[in-house]
């Protein structure tokens, strides 16, 4: 129900919504249909995009969000892409000097940041208005109102719903650490050292303090935002006007930037793997308990604060969870994709008798759903609570499916829908994630108990008229 | 992941944040404390987070008898104070039972609790029991929204059954100046360390501080989604379709003759009830696309919509699972809500993957779902606050539109026959659920098919 377009005929899930004739009736109070004014309005229904318009001091995260939350997004299906300003002005300003850019009266760096201003917002509505994007976020200070009125005209003339979010922090441990974590490491100061690089920082902040117009409860009231105060500490919601818009607020309002580890691992090796029959619900193989006795050390090992544990609801991932013998949670969820009507079998018996699907599901395989049974796209949608979870937890332990673990570890790892089918997750590794900076620091940790291959890639020839050997080449090898 | 306890060893659910929730409403009267004390609980209990509201006004009404006037509530009367805080113990005594020794999660304590000493007080009670305590306040200073829940919710209640519609406005007016005064609403820094959401203007804007966990994350969520604009929700089921003739379960099989006969006639339904703005939505099988195409309007397709799958048992009928599965049909009769068929689901599992589509609803206003039996089960359980035993026998026959209009505190159901004639699907509960019953008492319940 998230994408406005759907490419096969097979599955449709959208709108389908006519191009309006005429003219619609205006959801922005105080705009008037049909007048003639400097700014031409265009028509907006619930499925017009949308413009996210950060607003904030330097280093309050507003970076870390934008990059955040266009990865969710887009990862649920939405198109979505981020602006960062910063990044037009250090393409157009070849070498940074120092913070004296930013001073208020500096006439130069006021024409020059105006300038990427306006280029990063062009670039915005090619996105949103030409090559199909959803979302669009505007990742700047933004922290005058002129500056924001500019943004929401703009926003206004092309029919984009504009919704701004605010990050105000004033912990200066918080900022401090952000500056360590993000700023040093920025081409700007890429000659300078620590200490250099974060007193221009400071100074660079201050030129901001004197005109910052934070968004006011009264001045703002028509304005659809989030204020975000303290790192999550509490937000101020205003009209939220759609559902993508309180999708978003959940969302900021879930995530945090307390340093934990997530852990994704599979069940170990199954009786079925072995065979190289796919789905079911079988036990554990020989090797599958002893990874799960390994499993259990290594979390010993690792000491880790408070781990929470989290299966599936089939038998593998549950015996695998039973040998660390501490509590645990069952997710239906997390339960491995339903293969329908090739449930438990082989790659060789599906080609035996499918052959039409499984070329098929070759040349999509994101977005290919079994007959009777489920997509990798499907998955997204169901393991959403679990990311939203994953998002709100510390320290957790995933033990989950081959499509599941592909599914999640795309969300982490910002990979796209094209890709997320073939990720490498194989039988009884460890993947440890690491949050740091605007990504994450991704660790394999095999733990040294064989196990059958179960990644199966692409085939080269994906047509339906492949011959059996051609569609079989990639088959990981079983009993 | 909801639920602590999981009667049968079926499926077995730790539960992490276990401690009790108490959550306090704040506000002046007239402010929808109750509406939303009624409609969370009524949301949490149906996703299985057992909750129970307790209303300090109903144990006032039922301590003193018969109400007089507004000046039980003036801030000088001695008498009115006494009683009104023994209600509020005798309400907390109540809360304590149900969260600490019924197993109960969550309780709503709905009083106006508009002064930071009574607040403290709850606190300090929760704390003592280990209870985590999140306030929900809700500012208003729109004269016409307080009047119009004035005439919504007041003028019918007990306290004012002998008077005319002018004396229980008026009364109820100066009721609410009784508590004006010493009003001290949610303070961004006096209440800094408290886990609150204050709601302003009946949704426009949100005060959200310390969201401590998931259960207070899911409630911040529900309650920024639910809005008070008069709207009619409107279910109903595909048409008949060429299984349902034959007496069969699941499958995606197309509409009979007088299933499309009977989106025709839900066309010109909807045609005539003149909706503004009507969403429609259907599941991702044929029976409902074809259902919705006869409208002749854009519609959207939703996949959690889709009929509860009923695994090995798909394409069946109510015979060939008594031949081929005795014992899993009598288990399934022993917890219908529960019993989740072999390589497929359970009510329980519909409601959780339904639980985005009950969001939806409440976020928009008009909207025409067309659905499958079990699915509308679910949905309507949550709309007219069904619990868990009764939501899988809850009738909801072909051919038969739903129109659900949200009132007052609860929702007015119209069942319209759209007098296309059609199977009837519904099987009841048997008397005998004995896992070595006969074929006959099995099947005694299982309507006529071809």
């Amino acid at each position: 129900m998230w994408g406005r377009r759907r490419p096969q005929g097979r599955h449709r899930r959208d709108f389908i919504s006519p191009e309006p004739a005429f003219l619609l009736e205006s959801e922005f109070p105080g705009t008037n249909v049909g007048r003639r004014g400097r700014w031409t309005r265009k028509l907006c229904m619930t499925n017009c995009p949308t413009l996210i318009v950060m607003v904030g001091l330097p280093a309050r995260g507003k970076t870390y969000i934008s990059k955040k939350l266009t990865r969710y997004l887009n990862w649920i299906g939405v198109p979505t892409k981020e602006f960062n300003v910063g990044q037009y002005r250090r393409d157009l300003v070849k070498k940074y000097k120092s913070f004296e850019f930013f001073l208020p009266d500096n006439e130069e760096g006021l024409k020059i940041r105006k300038q990427c201003a306006l280029a990063a917002l062009n670039d915005v509505r090619q996105y949103l208005s030409e090559e199909n994007g959803h979302v669009a976020v505007f990742d700047a200070t933004n922290t005058t109102r002129e500056r924001r009125e500019t943004i929401y005209k703009f926003g206004e003339e092309n029919g984009y719903k504009t919704f701004f979010v605010e990050s105000v922090c004033v912990d200066p441990e918080v900022i401090a650490a952000n500056i360590v974590q993000v700023k040093l490491g920025s081409p700007d100061y890429v000659d300078c050292s620590n200490d250099e690089a974060t007193e221009d920082f400071m100074k660079r902040i201050e030129c901001y303090k004197n005109s910052y117009e934070t968004l006011d409860e009264t001045l703002d009231k028509d304005l659809s935002y989030i204020k975000i105060m303290d790192v999550g500490r509490s937000y101020l919601v205003n009209r939220v006007m759609d559902h993508i818009q309180s999708r978003i607020v959940y969302y900021l309002m879930n995530i945090h930037v307390t340093p934990r580890s997530i852990y994704l691992c599979r069940h170990g090796e199954s009786e079925l793997n072995l065979k190289g029959r796919i789905g079911g619900d079988p036990g554990l193989s020989v090797r599958g308990k002893e990874f799960a006795k390994s499993l259990a050390q290594f979390i010993n090992e690792q000491n880790i604060k408070d781990l929470k544990v989290w299966t599936s609801q089939m038998k593998r991932t549950i015996q695998t969870a039973e040998a660390l013998g501490v509590p645990y949670e069952q997710w239906k969820v997390l339960n491995e994709i339903d293969a329908g009507v090739c449930e438990e079998m082989t790659y060789e018996e599906i080609q035996e008798n499918y052959p039409l699907e499984f070329a098929l599901r070759d040349q999509d395989k994101y977005r290919y759903r079994y007959p009777k049974g489920e997509s990798y796209e499907d998955l997204v949608q169901r393991l959403e609570p679990v990311i939203m979870e994953l998002e709100r937890q510390e320290n957790v332990l995933v033990i989950c499916h081959q499509a599941v673990m592909r599914c999640l570890l795309a969300y982490f790892l910002d990979k796209p829908a094209e890709q997320l089918p073939y990720l490498k997750c194989p039988l009884h590794t460890v993947l440890k994630l690491t949050p740091v900076a605007y990504g994450c620091k991704v660790e394999s940790i095999f733990l040294n108990v064989e196990a059958v291959n179960t990644h199966r890639d692409k085939p080269e020839n994906v047509g339906v008229d492949r011959s059996r050997e051609e569609a079989l080449r990639t088959v990981p090898n079983h009993l």
